[in-house]
């Protein structure tokens, strides 16, 4: 009989061990699906994730790639680690990118030393601002915030779509829903990296998104914040003895999570697109989730989960145009990494033997 | 200094190793053979499967291949959104060394013209935008020309006068539609009257299904699309009535009820613009006018093609094949006024044939036949 006893301490060795194990099962089991493909194993893994970050600028594009997953799952692992399960940061991305468009296309004639910040702010707020339905409703009548947030996803993304097909559209595109490019200001640019130059499409976006992990990952370890989080998720009830209050952790940690999809919205527009359209994000919100638990809800591993699962997307295309190879086959690398990742959690938490079952209390031996 | 030093050191090397691969390139003919292909890239938006918009462009693809032969080599990437995600694979394909890379989607139309200033050598085709620059083509085809055919065959085949129209988007490409088979329509039938329901997607069998039982249930007996899915037929033929398919043939998924497909034929105009090319001919037909400058074409060049009439009996074909024929020689123009609006309003004075520019920019009103008004 197996039985699954939980672990008293978690070493860290362990920790660090079990997402390794997770990439290097999810990278076999890749090689045994590209050969029943038909594809040569090994040519395959080189292909997807070796190759497309041959190039100092494919490397920038890797970085680009990955910075609203950095950004938007950093904000994740503060609601995750409190136990508050945020799915809807998607729609708060959505609305960061909404709130700091509108400042970009109302004051189009500001410089950047104002527009910028203005628009920093108006996508932090926009975030939190949709974060702060399901904490409110969560709080105040203990509804399910992971299908509330979900489910304000679909009204953020029809609400942008509504927005840049009506009211925000540019008279000049001849009824195509965009709206007018963002002014000079409104955009970041890319960075000129001495010595080396452009990196690809590497911004300063990306900079901020490596700060702002590091920045989170500090609050974590070090504040008093990230440590009534920790309790509030490890143990609510000694939380509660302590004097901490759930329902302002709840909100905090939704107005995290808001503030920086909405951020990542904000950088995913200004640095790439420069102007909004129906779509904003391509499930960098859902993705996200997979990249904090890939970082074991650690923001400084983010960066790194948020690097791998960029590789996967971007090697997802390589591979396409390289071998001709099915995009789905990049949604299979995403759905398996996670498996792989839930079920080293498991043998992480619990510790397995081989036992008889011990007596259910209460019950009779036969 | 440093870093300088080693990099003149690389350039110098790059250089001598240039000059002796090009020494023993002269004995190797087959490596300078397959340097000769044109290569040539396409983005897709979605997978091609076996129906619908990306699917035309996969038969364009596998046309200009066996056109070519040897002397092309085509890739193509599916799955790309609208997104900065097709500038980093346009900007891949074009580092992979493609000629001509033909981006199928509206919404790659910045990422297009961004990615061209990168690449000045390489040639790249946008299919349905209106941005174009030293390097970038576009080209269109002319849909609603089918669609007026359709609008023929509606209003002689309808019993109840109500036709459903199931639309996508409110944009020129998709009004020019309505209002073409709007005016094909009142051209054969003046009692007939066709209602729009918006699915505000391209593709969404549920939703295209859901608009296509509504027409039904008021009364429609005809229903035509402009969206992609099969899912309109399929729900019309269980309902005994009759549509029209949309990019492909799509006969196979309702052989009872489609009236015929308007099928997007891309081939013609891939094999012309890539020969273009090979002849150092190509060009983006810049000129004083910008619309002028677009390829827009359609059954005259079998740029659009409708598939065979069925379900319909020999007189309705026979004035659907005499419609077509008119659009194909060029004597119906369709947008030739006297074209009234759905109010009454005269909006192109007798005479007068709209030119390309203004079928995209005047086209703010449904004609004469069409229910409603343009959302937004």
């Amino acid at each position: 009989m197996i039985s699954m006893i939980p672990r008293k301490h978690i070493p860290l060795s362990l920790t660090l061990l079990t997402p390794t194990i997770a990439i290097i099962l999810t990278l076999l089991f890749g090689a045994g699906i590209f050969g029943l493909l038909g594809f040569s194993p090994l040519g395959s893994l080189y292909t997807f994730f070796v190759a497309p970050i041959s190039r100092p600028d494919q490397i920038g594009d890797l970085f680009v790639k990955a910075c609203p997953l950095i950004i938007t799952a950093t904000g994740l692992v503060f609601c995750f680690r409190a136990n508050v399960w945020n799915i809807g940061a998607e729609g708060q991305l959505v609305f960061g990118a909404i709130f700091s468009g509108w400042m970009a296309l109302s004051f189009p004639h500001w410089p950047a030393m104002t527009l910028m910040p203005a628009m920093i702010v108006a996508s932090i707020i926009g975030g939190i601002f949709w974060a702060m339905i399901p904490a409110l409703l969560k709080v105040r009548f203990n509804t399910n915030e992971i299908l509330v947030s979900l489910m304000l996803t679909y009204v953020a993304a029809l609400f942008i779509d509504w927005l840049v097909r009506g009211p925000w559209r540019d008279p000049m595109s001849f009824g195509f829903p965009l709206t007018k490019m963002y002014s000079d200001a409104a955009l970041i640019h890319r960075i000129d990296v001495p010595f080396v130059g452009m990196l690809g499409q590497l911004h300063w976006g990306v900079v901020g998104a490596l700060i702002l992990a590091i920045f989170g990952g500090f609050v974590l370890s070090r504040t008093i914040l990230g440590f009534q989080i920790k309790v509030m998720g490890d143990a609510p009830r000694a939380g509660r003895f302590a004097g901490f209050n759930p329902n302002l952790i709840t909100i905090g940690v939704m107005a995290i999570a808001g503030g920086a999809a909405g951020l990542a919205g904000m950088v995913e527009v200004s640095a790439s697109m420069g102007q909004l359209q129906p779509n904003v994000s391509f499930g960098y919100g859902f993705t996200a989730i997979i990249v904090a638990f890939l970082a074991r809800l650690n923001p400084v591993g983010v960066i790194f989960a948020g690097l791998i699962v960029a590789l996967a997307e971007l090697g997802g295309d390589h591979a396409q145009i390289a071998l001709g190879m099915p995009k789905v086959v990049t949604g299979v690398f995403k759905g398996v990494l996670l498996f792989m990742l839930l079920a080293g959690e498991t043998f992480n938490r619990y510790h397995i033997t081989w036992r008889h079952p011990a007596p259910m209390p209460g019950s009779r031996e036969q | 200094m440093k870093i300088k030093s080693i990099l003149s050191f690389g350039a110098i090397v790059a250089v001598a190793s240039m000059a002796i691969s090009a020494l023993v390139g002269i004995t190797s003919i087959t490596a300078a053979h397959a340097a000769d292909k044109v290569k040539v890239g396409f983005v897709y938006l979605t997978t091609p499967g076996d129906h619908g918009w990306t699917y035309a462009h996969e038969v364009g693809r596998q046309q200009v291949e066996k056109h070519f032969g040897d002397k092309v080599e085509t890739t193509f990437v599916e799955n790309v959104p609208e997104g900065p995600d097709s500038a980093r694979v346009i900007r891949e394909l074009a580092k992979q060394g493609n000629d001509i890379i033909f981006t199928t989607s509206f919404g790659y139309m910045d990422h297009t013209i961004k990615v061209a200033k990168e690449f000045p050598n390489v040639k790249f085709e946008h299919i349905t935008g209106y941005k174009r620059s030293t390097n970038v083509a576009t080209g269109n085809i002319r849909f609603y020309e089918g669609r007026y055919v359709q609008g023929v065959v509606a209003g002689l085949m309808t019993k109840s006068n109500k036709i459903g129209y199931v639309a996508s988007f409110p944009i020129p490409e998709v009004i020019q539609g309505i209002n073409a088979f709007g005016i094909g329509l009142r051209s054969v039938n003046p009692k007939a009257e066709v209602s729009v329901i918006w699915v505000n997607s391209w593709y969404d069998p549920v939703k295209e299904a859901d608009a296509a039982k509504v027409h039904i249930a008021e009364g429609a007996d005809i229903l035509a699309q402009h969206t992609d899915s099969p899912a309109m037929l399929q729900t019309a033929q269980k309902a005994g009535a009759l549509g029209f398919g949309q990019s492909s043939d799509m006969k196979a998924f309702a052989p009872k009820a489609q009236l015929f497909s308007s099928v997007n034929n891309w081939g013609p105009y891939y094999i012309n613009k890539i020969q273009q090319l090979m002849d150092g001919k190509w060009s983006t037909g810049d000129g004083p006018d910008h619309w002028a400058g677009n390829t827009w074409v359609g059954m005259s060049d079998d740029f659009l093609v409708l598939s065979p009439f069925e379900n319909m009996p020999a007189d309705v074909a026979a004035a659907a094949a005499k419609a077509a024929a008119d659009i194909k020689s060029g004597a119906n123009k369709i947008f030739t006024g006297p074209i009234k609006d759905n109010t009454g309003k005269l909006r192109v004075p007798a005479g007068k044939t709209l030119n390309d520019g203004e079928l995209f920019t005047t086209l703010d009103y449904y004609v004469d036949g069409i229910a409603g008004k343009i959302p937004g």
